[in-house]
């Protein structure tokens, strides 16, 4: 019986390993290949390319013709590490205030009664029925100098003078909390609304303050979600395009618009592979942290 | 009245000493939810040192009672005194209270010893002293191998000792108790009541319990408050609630009851009535105050109970009857008062006891219980038998409401 192949079983968790290994590993390493090779005129824009007609010969061909030396160009260049160190901290600051947002309308959320919630995560999710580029672009409409927000502003008389927002990184930092909103309220929610209350009553009820109550009980209590929430929020921002491209002004430095330059404006495209295989590696180090963080989490329930 | 007063003299009962302060006062406490009452101009006084239970259905405004003194609810009108002190303006964490919660609460990413010492850190004592403190609770509660544990690690029990030495650890004037042993299997439930009841005179505390089950009300309270739709239908001991339930809504929360509907007569027309044939013995105990009165009922003749309570002619009245004060016999007893007849239609066997429900000539049914001191195959009655039902004229309770 126990040594009976269950094929139905297997096909089953066969399915995430092949969908893994056909749109993410294959492409991975087709990227991290052309980071290696060297950018030539010609189409594609790089040598070496694979000879198929030359068989094991032409693979080998082909490693031996591989090198570094974009990578070492990387760190020669300070734009590259300039535009990492801008995309951490545009991502860094933007996940804080996202978190600081998102807290409040979690737990307002998690708090409002039961036939009430449904609708109010409804409302959440509602911008994603509009196409996130057409959302970036009515910004545009908001924050430009004669937009909806200085107009509105000059009209109560607020300001005198239309303010400057598009174009520089404040805009960047408005459109992304706005972007990634949803992705911090969405698991904070989950884990606010999970939280038995009667442990706050209990702290009150053992002389805690309200506010000492949030910090050693909630806090502590929702902190996967706030984990969830952040990373949800910090890895795509880290890699965000459209944002700085759109609302971002020319001294906006963020990688992702690095990269899109490197591709599209220099066709170096073994360049702009290694700019995206640095990227992943820097990214990678926050998801394990966060897989590290969410095993501890479910030792500790067991 | 007065007798149960003499037979409780020696007994801790501050209720009676009008000179007393007492720790709680509830002074014409209202509180709704929107449309719904869930405490309808309530008062009533908590002594300190006392076992108090609220005993009730669920929605009867118990656990309401409890979190007004707590603070984690408001009156919509009326006081709440604590100490003499208005509590009406004093936040949950600044009120001489704790409480221990129906889920037990128990802060989930701390250990049991963290949880213990959350109320004494909040404090601000010194860090010896609070360890202290958690070793004493720890040894109260006979947990000193789980310090280390969190609480998802122990069992229901555990869980539930670990909620009540955090709440004890402050040593409040006043702990609230919400269906504390709500989870805990029979056995185990028994054991935590007397357990209870120990630590609550050790430390001499006041103690505030809601519960809904009435053994457990009976076995460790002082004084018991039986409550129905937010209002308390009687306050007292145990055995007041049990013996002299004052309406039939207590009698039948209470214990197992019949009820059988009469009008008080004020000249007996039965020949055999009153005082020549009253014993010796019965004249004893029934005090000044209490006299003997009949009752005529549609089917079962004329009945006798000895009562308190001053009625006018023809006033109707229950007779309530607890099934293990009814005599049953196959055989006409001596007695010429107080007997009915019927047939054994059902036998409840409950192990220790068993309960016979005789159909009446009338078609209505009344419990009887008896000790099953014979072993089963011995019974002397069985279905289907003619068997007489009779009782004292103590045995039984009058009642208007």
């Amino acid at each position: 019986m126990s040594n009976r192949i269950n094929w139905g079983r297997i096909l089953l968790i066969s399915i995430p390993f092949i969908w893994l290994l056909v749109l993410f590993l294959l492409p991975f390493l087709s990227v991290f290949k052309m980071s290696l090779s060297d950018m030539a005129t010609a189409k594609p824009p790089y040598v070496p390319v694979y000879d198929s007609t030359a068989g094991l010969a032409g693979i080998w061909q082909l490693i031996t013709q591989l090198d570094f030396e974009n990578y070492l160009w990387l760190t020669e260049d300070d734009l590259y590490w300039r535009s990492y160190l801008s995309s951490l901290k545009i991502a860094l600051i933007s996940t804080f205030i996202t978190l600081i947002i998102g807290f409040p309308i979690a737990y307002g959320m998690a708090k409002t009664p039961l036939r009430w919630r449904a609708t109010l995560v409804m409302l959440i999710i509602l911008p994603f029925w509009t196409s996130f580029l057409i959302r970036i672009y009515a910004w545009i409409g908001i924050l430009k100098q004669e937009g909806l927000l200085n107009n509105f502003l000059l009209y109560i008389g607020v300001i005198d003078q239309p303010l400057i927002i598009l174009n520089t990184d404040v805009a960047v930092y408005i459109g992304i909390v706005y972007s990634y909103l949803p992705f911090m309220v969405l698991p904070l929610y989950a884990a606010l609304e999970k939280l038995d209350y009667s442990l706050l009553e209990a702290a009150l009820d053992l002389g805690c303050s309200h506010l000492k109550t949030f910090w050693v009980i909630i806090v502590p209590l929702v902190m996967p979600g706030i984990y969830a929430g952040c990373f949800l929020v910090f890895i795509p921002a880290m890699g965000e395009f459209v944002i700085p491209d759109l609302l971002g002004g020319s001294s906006t430095l963020m990688i992702g618009k690095t990269l899109w330059v490197e591709f599209f404006n220099n066709r170096d495209w073994p360049v702009s592979s290694a700019v995206a295989v640095v990227l992943l590696l820097l990214l990678i180090i926050p998801i394990m942290l966060f897989q590290k963080m969410q095993e501890r989490e479910l030792k500790g329930q067991s | 009245m007065s007798a149960h007063k003499t037979a409780q003299n020696d007994m801790y009962s501050p209720w009676l000493d009008d000179s007393l302060e007492p720790l709680i006062r509830f002074e014409n406490v209202t509180k709704k939810y929107g449309d719904f009452t869930a405490i309808d101009n309530l008062s009533l006084t908590i002594y300190e040192r006392e076992f108090y239970s609220l005993l009730g259905p669920s929605g009867c405004g118990k656990t309401t009672l409890m979190r007004l003194l707590a603070g984690f609810e408001t009156v919509s009108s009326g006081k709440v005194f604590i100490g003499g002190v208005d509590m009406s303006a004093i936040a949950p964490n600044k009120r001489p209270v704790n409480m221990m919660f129906q889920s037990y609460a128990l802060f989930p990413h701390m250990t049991v010893a963290e949880n213990i010492a959350f109320g004494l850190k909040q404090e601000k004592r010194s860090k010896k002293e609070i360890r202290k403190r958690v070793d004493e609770m720890l040894v109260l509660v006979q947990l000193e191998e789980m310090a280390g544990r969190k609480p998802q690690q122990l069992s229901g029990g555990q869980k539930q000792r670990v909620a009540l030495a955090r709440s004890l650890a402050k040593k409040p004037k006043l702990l609230l108790l919400d269906e504390p042993l709500g989870a805990l299997d029979k056995k185990l439930r028994e054991k935590t009541q007397f357990e209870l009841m120990n630590i609550q005179e050790e430390l001499g505390m006041t103690f505030v319990i809601v519960t809904h089950d009435q053994e457990e009300a009976m076995t460790v309270s002082s004084r018991v408050a039986v409550m129905d739709h937010g209002k308390v239908m009687q306050v007292a001991t145990p055995d007041i609630i049990y013996e002299m339930p004052s309406s039939r809504y207590i009698a039948d929360f209470i214990g197992d009851v019949n009820f059988i509907e009469g009008h008080y007569l004020e000249t007996p027309i039965d020949p055999f009535s009153v005082s020549s044939k009253l014993t010796s013995e019965e004249n004893n105990v029934t005090s000044s105050t209490t006299k003997l009165a009949t009752f005529s009922t549609t089917s079962h003749g004329q009945l006798q109970a000895n009562t308190e309570k001053v009625l006018t002619h023809h006033e109707k009245v229950w007779i309530a009857l607890r099934p293990e004060k009814i005599e049953i016999s196959k055989d006409k007893p001596e007695a010429d008062y107080n007997m009915i007849q019927g047939k054994v239609w059902d036998i409840a066997y409950i192990g220790n006891t068993s309960t016979y429900h005789v159909k009446l000539a009338n078609g209505t049914t009344i419990k009887a219980q008896r000790v099953n001191r014979n072993r089963l195959s011995k019974r002397l009655i069985t279905w289907e038998d003619d068997v007489w039902l009779y009782w004292n004229r103590d045995a039984s309770v009058v009642l208007t409401k």
